[in-house]
């Protein structure tokens, strides 16, 4: 089985996220890199998928020369062929993104049998790549995935079942094979890559391509930090001793009654 | 021209809150620029009330169904929605080369909630029309024919983003906490979302019944191929979603085994226990009880925040919390300028203390 895994670096901001002055960017001089967590989950389950049944596992992702970085992170998991798609590092938007994925992973003649997404980018936030690539290549699609069942019919694999729950039913999925799926953290629990894992990563070799794009009708003006952020909260203590001060709000809050 | 919002409809009848928020927001953009407002959703015609409707302020509405479109279906959905924009009695585009939805023109948006099939729907519809989609909208105003300015949700509301969308027809989904819940039908939220036109509904909804017309969509091939199967049985239990208590546990809870006094606590407090990732990824509890921007979003009364550093992703998804209180060793870490309270000190000694004494004040 041949998989193909769309994977996206963002910056890793944790305590507090901040913008560049002219408002455009998020500021990382202070931040490493990563992909999102439903991302990881992708490539985890492609390589559990491919040591089942047999096949590869390739990972791509778009955006600048450093992004190799991330496709490293991901070989170590087990994947074996990396592809960038080498931008200037300008953001490009969802249907630019969708097009040079399509393109890149064989136009209208896919070579892939299941191609792989995270449900959302973890910066832009756009939900609509997988979508849009799907349409791209003429394949079913479905989006938001917590659970996926490879059908073989024979040595192929011929369907899968993909399920996610939805407003507290469970919802499955029937789709023929080749399509494309976008998945969500928890489908697994992504291994941590091993020694020779790495090793492997750093010596394999990046296939680059340089696509081209338009922007789309979706134009960034600024980007700030939501109002209320930077508060400080109320000490009511310190250890146990605050337990009364704690005991006393919760019953002002209605909670103890 | 007129803003079209979609609707998700409840099992127990209605919409569902999520779809009630984008109307909120459709209402807006259709305010802005005086045009009507229309609803549509997949099913009976009975599903969502006329009242329920024309308070909202909607004007007009369909009902979309056929024989073959009993379940969720991503594809279909989308297409029924470009049929019925592209024209409501047709469904087929009177002039396919005047663009995307065969130039019709009379409508100029259509919104649906971020939910799983919100943003799936209306990625489609970006898809079969060639038109641009903006996910996680908190508010859209029109500024010219063609032109809409939104606020959106970047970071899963980390970070607020205002953008131009330059579209003949734009599509938005709506982020969850758009529009706070308890005030989605008020008139404050309408007056805020909508200031030129306080008071006035879009749309000559007011008191008015809304007559519901049903629309009959034609599919392609294939539209149908991806269909939800829905399982019968639900999960029962208070989901971590709508717990009125959330008793939160990090990293600082050390192990699988420290969550005992979670749940106890959570327990004397009708609450349930959601936990940070380091605490999935470390395997000592399961996904589904993940707080953040990768798990659930939660909007409980209170927020107890137990050894949890308050990184971005976590707080994007408790920030619908009404009160947050961090129990912390480190006075300086994020989520003591996050909350609304903090204990500074080690869990293990605060929670079993404070369990103690909400169980000595009862009898
Ligand atoms: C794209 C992306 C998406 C993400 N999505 C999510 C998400 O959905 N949810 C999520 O939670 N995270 C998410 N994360 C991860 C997030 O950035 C943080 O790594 C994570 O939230 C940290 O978890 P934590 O607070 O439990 O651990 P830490 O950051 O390690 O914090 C532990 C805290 O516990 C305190 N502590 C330690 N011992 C004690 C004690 N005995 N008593 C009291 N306090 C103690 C420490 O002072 C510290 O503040 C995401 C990250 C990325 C990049």
């Amino acid at each position: 089985m041949e998989i193909c895994v769309c994977v996206k670096r963002v910056p890793m901001v944790g305590g507090a996220i901040m913008v560049t002055p002219d408002g455009l960017e998020v500021d990382t001089t202070m931040s490493g890199f990563t992909v999102s967590p439903h991302e990881e989950c992708a490539v985890e389950e492609a390589v559990q998928v491919a040591e089942r049944l047999g096949g590869s596992v390739t990972v791509l992702t778009l955006g600048p020369p450093e992004a190799a970085g991330q496709l490293r992170d991901m070989l170590a998991l087990g994947a074996s062929r990396g592809i960038l798609l080498q931008t200037d590092g300008a953001e490009w938007g969802p249907m630019a993104t969708a097009d040079a994925i399509a393109e890149a992973v064989g136009g209208g003649s896919v070579t892939y049998d299941l191609l792989l997404f995270g449900n959302e980018a973890a910066d832009t936030g756009g939900y609509q790549v997988p979508v849009r690539v799907a349409h791209l290549l003429g394949l079913p699609c479905v989006t938001g995935i917590k659970g996926l069942e490879v059908v073989p019919a024979g040595d192929r694999p011929e369907r899968i079942l993909a399920s996610r729950e939805y407003r507290g039913t469970e919802e499955v999925f029937d789709l023929p094979l080749p399509a494309v799926v976008s998945v969500k953290e928890g489908i697994n629990l992504p291994r941590y890559p091993s020694l020779p894992g790495r090793l492997r990563a750093k010596r394999a070799t990046i296939e680059t391509i340089e696509p081209s794009w338009e922007p789309d009708g979706l134009r960034k003006e600024r980007l700030r930090v939501p109002a209320g952020a930077g508060k400080k909260a109320q000490v009511l203590g310190a250890g146990t001793e605050a337990v009364p001060a704690l005991v006393s709000l919760l019953d002002e809050l209605g909670m103890l009654s | 021209m007129t803003v079209l919002c979609l609707i998700e409809t409840d099992a127990g009848g209605g919409g569902v809150d999520a779809s009630m928020r984008a109307l909120a927001v459709a209402r807006g953009l259709a305010g802005s620029a005086d045009e009507e407002l229309a609803a549509a959703w997949f099913g009976p015609a009975e599903a969502v009330s006329p009242g329920e409707l024309a308070a909202a302020g909607v004007g007009r509405a369909w009902a979309i169904g056929s024989a073959e479109l009993s379940g969720y279906a991503p594809l279909a959905w989308a297409r029924a929605l470009a049929g019925l924009a592209a024209d409501p009695v047709t469904g087929s585009a009177a002039d396919p080369a005047a663009g995307p939805l065969g130039g019709s023109g009379w409508i100029s948006a259509i919104v649906a909630a971020a939910t799983d099939h919100g943003n799936e729907v209306l990625a489609h519809l970006g898809a079969i029309t060639g038109l641009p989609m903006a996910a996680n909208c908190v508010s859209a105003a029109r500024i010219a024919p063609g032109k809409c300015r939104l606020v959106r949700q970047r970071w899963a509301g980390s970070l607020i983003e205002d953008a131009v969308l330059a579209a003949p027809v734009a599509l938005l989904t709506v982020a969850a906490d758009a529009v706070p819940a308890d005030a989605v039908l008020a008139d404050a939220v309408l007056a805020e979302v909508r200031p030129a036109a306080a008071g006035e509904p879009a749309g000559g909804g007011g008191d008015a019944e809304v007559s519901v017309e049903v629309y009959q969509p034609e599919l392609a091939d294939g539209d149908l191929t991806v269909l939800a199967a829905e399982s019968a049985d639900r999960r029962s239990g208070v989901s971590l979603a709508s717990a009125r208590v959330v008793v939160g546990g990090g990293r600082g809870v050390g192990g699988p085994d420290g969550f005992a006094v979670l749940e106890e606590l959570a327990g004397l407090l009708g609450g349930v226990v959601g936990v940070s990732r380091v605490v999935t990824s470390e395997g000592w509890r399961p996904h589904r009880q993940q707080v953040g921007q990768t798990g659930t979003k939660i909007t409980p009364e209170l927020y107890l925040a137990c050894g949890i550093s308050g990184a971005i992703q976590h707080m994007a998804g408790c920030q619908g919390a009404k009160t947050i209180v961090a129990i912390n060793t480190d006075s300086g870490a994020p989520i003591v300028t996050k909350a609304d309270y903090a204990v500074i000190g080690d869990l293990h000694e605060v929670l079993p203390a404070l369990v103690e004494a909400i169980k000595a004040r009862r009898p």
